[in-house]
């Protein structure tokens, strides 16, 4: 009995110290929408978040909370945080969007910084990835791979990100191949595995022979691996689930940005009300090598790879008709970012009915 | 070798009395020993755990904007629990609450005065009132099993708002974003004391209900009404009472107060219609009327005791990284220990060695 009385003792001794340690570092706070192991979305995030605590660990201290329902609980949860001495607070989900406006208003002195949203104040930034550049280069990958000409989309919701995903994907399928096919799947999730295997399933058994997600869970690639067929990792290189099935990934590579934002917060120079849009360039958004493909297939995704980074190519670039076979961009013309982000169309060939 | 229940011949008043903090004496035990096997200083973390959400009145605020909603929802389970009627719809109901009041600052957003307010939260309550009364009407006319179809309308309604904020109600101005406009501030639920933190009158409204529900369980005839033809039907026949109107008046006022609650939160706490408005709180509702003994005035401890357990599991994550999972198990850990100890007070517990089939024939 003495001795857990002593561990007890000892414990709460330890956290007292290591708390006074702690408080000379600046803190910087994370909130997850989802599970920090989830294979997908909030891993990369965390992956950002580990090297925050490689490179800077000497002066910064990290925290998080993963699994955050959007709304209230968002809400409480940053408050929390900034109440907790955290110096930046990032925020994973667009659902934390008006939650984190909320509590930023609350606490001018702590800088926010929130993924894929809209709105900024004087101390939100937003920061996001141009994912569509690599779907287009995966779309392109499928319209050379796919033997039935039709790929399969497992969706999470019809909100414009995945939606210009999705048009985005089939652009770049056909550049390569003009009859190309897409089927779409809404599973109404960021993240639940067994709808997603659900979803891969009923779209491998109608003629489907490659599979792309917008969802988290490593779910479709294990199916694609069962099954055969090929399928391209989310957000995460997800070459363990299918070594024989996965073509490439989108890599969601947030640990730089941090990393300099952070920096940037540290110094002085962190500036609030900025809207960042880093794509493949940047190095915010790379591919998992390109693998299970033959050399022709590889060597054009490279190609692709670096025209986007040179700024040679635009994956929306015209002539693309609306899905209704109305012109959107004339010959040559190259969309504007504001229409890619309040996307609310299909391009012609997706075959699906907008939810609306 | 397999356990038998047995039920006890009379109940230990001193243990009934005792028998919640036994079980909290038991999950401290049970979190210390988790604790320290996973290499956390077990004292700092049942501190974060259960003083410290209620160390900053901020965080009291919290308190009261997690737990109103559970114990409204609750106040109306525990009468229809106590009736007999099992519904697990609350969730479904909540959301309906939750649409049928945004519908006048979404339709009419023009209308701003001071009875906007109450018109919402009639609304509400009359939402969730209407559709609870669906598997009451299937009950009363086709003699469906209320749990499944109660259950089942909880993911209809799921999608119905989930097309709703998607589709129609979605803000015009809203980057074509999921979500209806937010609401205008005549439509806000107002905070009870904006200086100190972000509870709003939804709390308030919650122990009222309690208060009046258990008044009407307490000392009305409808309340003696409810638990007899909750015990038995029968019974409740030869004194009159109709099985089939109770069914109703069960639904519909547990469904209404599931509705009030829905409009408490979409206008209170969150703002505007969003196409997820509930984190479960219909299905964590089952458990609080049920660690509130059925009892409404139960039900206000219960709602605050696992709301604390979501605020301290958050907390600990934060400071200590205590994986939430592990958050989840220890708030299980307290459910399994308060129904365990309840349990044991009306049951005990018998090892029965060798064939139990003819045991059980020899004793009959």
């Amino acid at each position: 009995m003495k001795k857990i009385l002593f561990a007890l003792a000892a414990s709460a001794a330890l956290t007292v110290a290591s708390g006074a340690l702690a408080a000379d570092k600046y803190k910087a706070c994370f909130i997850y929408v989802g599970s920090k192991t989830d294979g997908g979305w909030t891993q990369a995030h965390d992956i950002g978040r580990q090297m925050v605590d490689k490179e800077l660990g000497d002066q910064v201290e990290t925290a998080y909370v993963e699994n955050v329902p959007e709304g209230p609980d968002a809400e409480r949860a940053l408050e929390r945080f900034a109440r907790s001495g955290c110096g930046i607070i990032f925020t994973t989900s667009f659902g934390f969007m008006d939650q984190t406006l909320a509590v930023a208003e609350k606490f001018p002195d702590v800088k926010f910084e929130h993924a894929t949203g809209y709105k900024t104040a004087p101390n939100v930034t937003t920061y996001n990835s141009r994912f569509y550049e690599g779907r287009y280069i995966i779309g392109q990958i499928a319209g050379k791979m796919s033997k039935t000409g039709t790929a399969g989309y497992i969706a999470s919701f019809p909100i414009p990100e995945v939606v210009m995903g999705i048009n985005a994907f089939l652009l770049g399928a056909r550049s390569v191949n003009p009859d190309f096919k897409l089927k779409v799947v809404w599973v109404n999730s960021w993240f639940d595995a067994g709808k997603e295997a659900d979803a891969a399933k009923a779209l491998i058994d109608q003629g489907v022979d490659i599979l792309t997600q917008h969802t988290d869970s490593t779910g479709p690639m294990q199916v694609a691996e069962e099954r055969g067929i090929k399928a391209f990792g989310q957000a995460f290189d997800q070459i363990s689930a299918g070594p024989n099935a996965q073509l490439t990934a989108i890599e969601d590579t947030w640990g730089p940005y941090y990393v300099k934002e952070i920096k940037a917060a540290i110094d002085g120079t962190w500036k609030g009300g900025q809207s960042t849009w880093d794509g493949l360039k940047d190095g915010i958004l790379t591919m998992a090598p390109y693998t299970n493909m033959p050399d022709d297939v590889k060597a054009m995704a490279e190609a692709t790879e670096a025209k986007i980074k040179s700024g040679e190519l635009h994956p929306f670039t015209g002539p693309v008709n609306k899905q209704d076979g109305t012109v959107w961009l004339k010959e040559g013309e190259v969309s504007d970012d504001g229409t890619l982000l309040g996307m609310n169309f299909y391009v012609e060939g997706v075959d699906d009915k907008l939810p609306q | 070798m397999r356990l038998e229940l047995i039920k006890r011949p009379q109940q230990s008043a001193f243990f009934s009395a005792v028998s919640p903090l036994f079980a909290l004496l038991l999950t401290l035990i049970a979190g210390v020993i988790i604790f320290t096997l996973l290499g956390k200083p077990p004292l700092a973390a049942l501190y974060t755990y259960f003083i410290e959400p209620l160390s900053e009145v901020w965080q009291l605020h919290e308190l009261a904007i997690k737990a109103g909603p559970l114990i409204m929802i609750a106040v109306g389970l525990s009468v229809a629990y106590r009736s007999n009627n099992w519904n697990i719809g609350a969730e479904g109901q909540f959301i309906m609450g939750g649409i049928a009041g945004s519908l006048i600052p979404i339709l009419v957003p023009g209308f701003q005065n001071f009875m906007t307010l109450p018109l919402m939260l009639i609304f509400g309550f009359a939402g969730g009132a209407l559709y609870g009364a669906i598997p009451a009407l299937l009950k009363t006319r086709f003699n469906t099993n209320e749990i499944l179809t109660s259950l089942m309308l909880v993911y209809v309604a799921q999608l119905f708002l989930d097309w709703l904020a998607r589709g129609v109600f979605r803000d015009p101005n809203g980057n074509n974003f999921p979500g209806s406009i937010r609401f205008p501030s005549a439509a806000r639920l107002p905070e009870i004391d904006p200086a100190q933190g972000a509870a709003h009158w939804g709390f308030v409204l919650s122990i009222v209900a309690a208060v009046i529900v258990w008044a009407m369980m307490q000392y009305s005839l409808k309340g003696f009404e409810v638990k007899l033809l909750g015990e038995s039907p029968r019974a409740g026949r030869f004194a009159g009472f109709s099985s089939a109107r109770m069914v109703f008046f069960a639904f519909l006022l547990s469904g209404g107060l599931a509705g009030l609650a829905g409009i408490s939160e979409v206008s209170g706490a969150i703002g505007q219609l969003r196409e997820n408005i509930s984190p479960g709180y219909g299905f964590t509702a089952i458990i609080v009327a049920f660690l509130g003994r059925l009892n409404p005035i139960g039900t206000i401890a219960a709602g605050l005791v696992l709301a604390l357990t979501y605020l301290g599991g958050e907390g600990a994550q934060m400071s200590l990284g205590i994986s939430d999972k592990v958050a989840r198990v220890f708030q299980g850990l307290i459910l399994f220990f308060v129904l365990g100890c309840d349990t044991l007070i009306h049951y005990r517990i018998r090892l029965v060695f060798g064939d139990p089939a003819a045991k059980t024939a020899a004793e009959g």
